[in-house]
């Protein structure tokens, strides 16, 4: 069963406790500058976004077809089954396209250090493993971030905005954006405002380039038939040129250089 | 001359100077010191001037394979070492950049062992790969020759064929794909570059700067190390040239038409000022005037033109690779001196060993007759035959 982080902005009150807690789970520093950060970093991976009074979680999606996974040439990245996309920095050349790639622009880079990191929130994968919530969900003194089944939060969430209609935007932000994602968020507020993209396509991205590669096989046979092909022709209207005594000179060149 | 010659050589020592220091500046403090990079931004020239319009700017040493080799247009067959040599420089460099731009790059044999195929990435690296080898080969009968060693100038003779082949398709692959790593950015590429159909936009206008470059760099060489001209054929590279512009122009427009970026070209704004100036450098001014049998047949007027289409896909790549990201970051980026410096000695350490293979190597058919008459001194001379025709 996959599981997912359940957001809901409407009982969020900014203490960012799950910044902090964040931070001890990855071993990062945290402090009242850190805090201050309202920019996902090397050295924050998640942020709480402050609008009057209203707020906003950023964090690794967790895509179920996720971007990065699917653009890292060594798969560095990978979907687990449980829900979180983890990283191998063994395994990482330091090409930075997943950064290119994820539509929420989630990787970030060590940009300062010599063997350079791609650092993101990984759904405390070790901590799920081991059959705990996330750092950020166990924390949440409010429960705005609940930790628990994809489908069984998919319902909860429906079920919220069923029941409070004026609370909510309609709409279940990671249900079906880019294929849908592990991270599900709810707000009072459209999502535009808080930066997120509101017009993502509803297919998983890997496809877009997927489409191009499944054809690279096809391509090599026939191209290589072509080609292979082409040579044949134009050179045979060259023999044909040669045995009626025309343009006789390619060929005697040719014969000359087997002669040696 | 004299004085030419060596403000050329100081200019090289400059570039070399810095690029040196800007490379111990990467390598002892990494990429943030090294480059203007961020979360934004994380690629830069380094990718977009290095790697996609170095490999770009050898996109000649296929297009040329190609129409010797398997199209048989044989009156083309003294400008393919050239073009080989220039294309098998283009990607060695290519691969001196990526090893400044990688984070980890001794990590960079990595996808030889680890492989996600869902990956352009992936494609890339094995076309980089892949293709550096074949031209390696393509290039080697040329100083296999040299050395008069005949036996493997035999085996690469035997194999041509299949290898011009093998290049051509790795190209093909490796060009397109290089247009489909920005395929997967639909919602961060601005309209007027993102495309469907990037992969063909950057396969057509590969084979344009192909003959483009076939053309520069035949006029150069004639003016600073063979002396002599071959304007039919340049000609006759004018005349296709013409026909590959009309029709990437007629696809990229009816693209932009499709998807209802044409708007898009009308507002004024930084977009679209770089957007012009690609499409005035890359179809507009070169259409004008290859389209003029006056300018199309004159030696000077193909220059000018092969000039202007290089520098408009120059504009082009930067475009697709900066400029159209800049908006979705919501941050400008210009390159660090760092970034500057190496790019400068990076194009300068090509030109000095396309310099170097001119005059050390039989590139041209002049400086094969040159090296004839040593031939002729040694035990067992090669006929003019082999000379001209083995395996380039």
């Amino acid at each position: 069963m996959s599981k997912a982080l359940l957001y809901d902005a409407t009982l969020c009150i900014g203490c960012k406790r799950c910044e902090e807690a964040c931070a001890a789970q990855n071993q990062l520093p945290y402090n009242d500058t850190v805090a201050a950060e309202e920019k996902q970093s090397e050295h924050k991976f998640t942020i709480v976004m402050t609008k009057g009074d209203k707020f906003m979680r950023r964090l690794c999606m967790s895509c179920q077809d996720p971007t990065c996974a699917s653009v890292c040439p060594v798969g560095a990245l990978t979907k687990t089954p449980a829900g979180p996309v983890t990283y191998d920095a063994n395994k990482c050349m330091g090409c930075r396209y997943c950064m290119i790639a994820c539509p929420f622009s989630v990787p970030k880079y060590e940009w300062n250090k010599l063997a350079p990191k791609v650092r993101k929130c990984t759904m405390c994968a070790n901590r799920i493993a081991a059959g705990k919530p996330t750092a950020c969900a166990e924390i949440c003194p409010t429960g705005a971030t609940k930790f628990g089944d994809r489908d069984a939060l998919i319902a909860e969430a429906q079920q919220r905005i069923r029941d409070n209609p004026g609370n909510y935007v309609n709409h279940i932000y990671g249900l079906t954006e880019v294929g849908g994602t592990s991270v599900l968020l709810l707000s009072s507020v459209p999502f535009g405002e808080f930066g997120y993209h509101d017009d993502l396509s509803q297919d998983p991205l890997p496809m877009l380039t997927y489409r191009v590669l499944s054809r690279i096989p096809d391509f090599v046979a026939l191209g290589g038939v072509l080609l292979g092909g082409v040579w044949w022709i134009t050179h045979r209207r060259e023999e044909v040129a040669a045995a009626e005594g025309r343009g006789p000179k390619a060929v005697g060149e040719r014969s000359d250089g087997r002669k040696q | 001359m004299k004085i030419k010659f060596s403000f050329w050589k100081l200019l090289f020592l400059f570039l070399m100077a810095t690029g040196l220091w800007a490379t111990i500046i990467r390598y002892s403090e990494g990429l943030g010191a090294s480059t203007h990079l961020n979360d934004q931004f994380p690629w830069g020239i380094w990718i977009g001037f290095d790697v996609l319009c170095g490999v770009m700017l050898a996109a000649g040493g296929f297009t040329l394979t190609a129409a010797v080799h398997i199209f048989n247009i044989r009156q083309m067959h003294s400008i393919v070492r050239p073009t080989v040599l220039t294309a098998f420089l283009g990607y060695l460099l290519v691969c001196v950049a990526l090893m400044y731009d990688l984070g980890k790059p001794y990590n960079i044999w990595h996808p030889l062992i680890m492989r996600n195929p869902h990956s352009v990435m992936f494609e890339v690296a094995y076309c980089v790969m892949l293709y550096t080898a074949v031209l390696a080969l393509e290039f080697s009968p040329i100083v296999l020759e040299r050395f008069h060693l005949r036996k493997p100038l035999r085996v690469i003779r035997a194999i041509l064929i299949p290898l011009v082949i093998c290049g051509v398709i790795l190209s093909t692959l490796h060009q397109s794909s290089l247009g489909s790593l920005y395929l997967i950015t639909p919602e961060k590429l601005y309209p007027l570059w993102y495309s469907p159909l990037l992969p063909v936009f950057f396969f057509l206008s590969a084979i344009a700067v192909g003959l483009a470059m076939t053309i520069f760099e035949s006029t150069m060489s004639a003016k600073y190390f063979s002396g002599q001209l071959e304007l039919a054929i340049l000609q006759e590279l004018g005349r296709v040239l013409v026909v590959v512009l009309a029709v990437y122009g007629v696809l990229r427009f009816e693209d932009l038409f499709d998807r209802g970026a044409l708007e898009l070209s009308l507002q004024p704004g930084y977009e679209t000022y770089l957007f012009w100036l690609e499409i005035l450098l890359s179809l507009i001014l070169p259409l004008i005037l290859l389209l003029q049998r006056k300018v199309r047949t004159s030696a000077g007027g193909l220059y000018l033109s092969s000039v202007l289409v290089v520098l408009g896909f120059i504009a082009n790549r930067m475009n697709v690779s900066i400029t159209g990201f800049e908006r979705s970051a919501g941050s400008h980026y210009f390159p660090k001196w760092t970034e500057l410096s190496v790019t400068g000695a990076i194009i300068a350490g090509g030109f000095a060993l396309f310099g170097l293979a001119v005059k050390y190597l039989p590139i041209f058919p002049q400086e094969r007759r040159m090296v004839e008459p040593q031939i002729e001194g040694s035990a067992e001379p090669l006929t003019a035959a082999v000379l001209n025709h083995a395996g380039d």
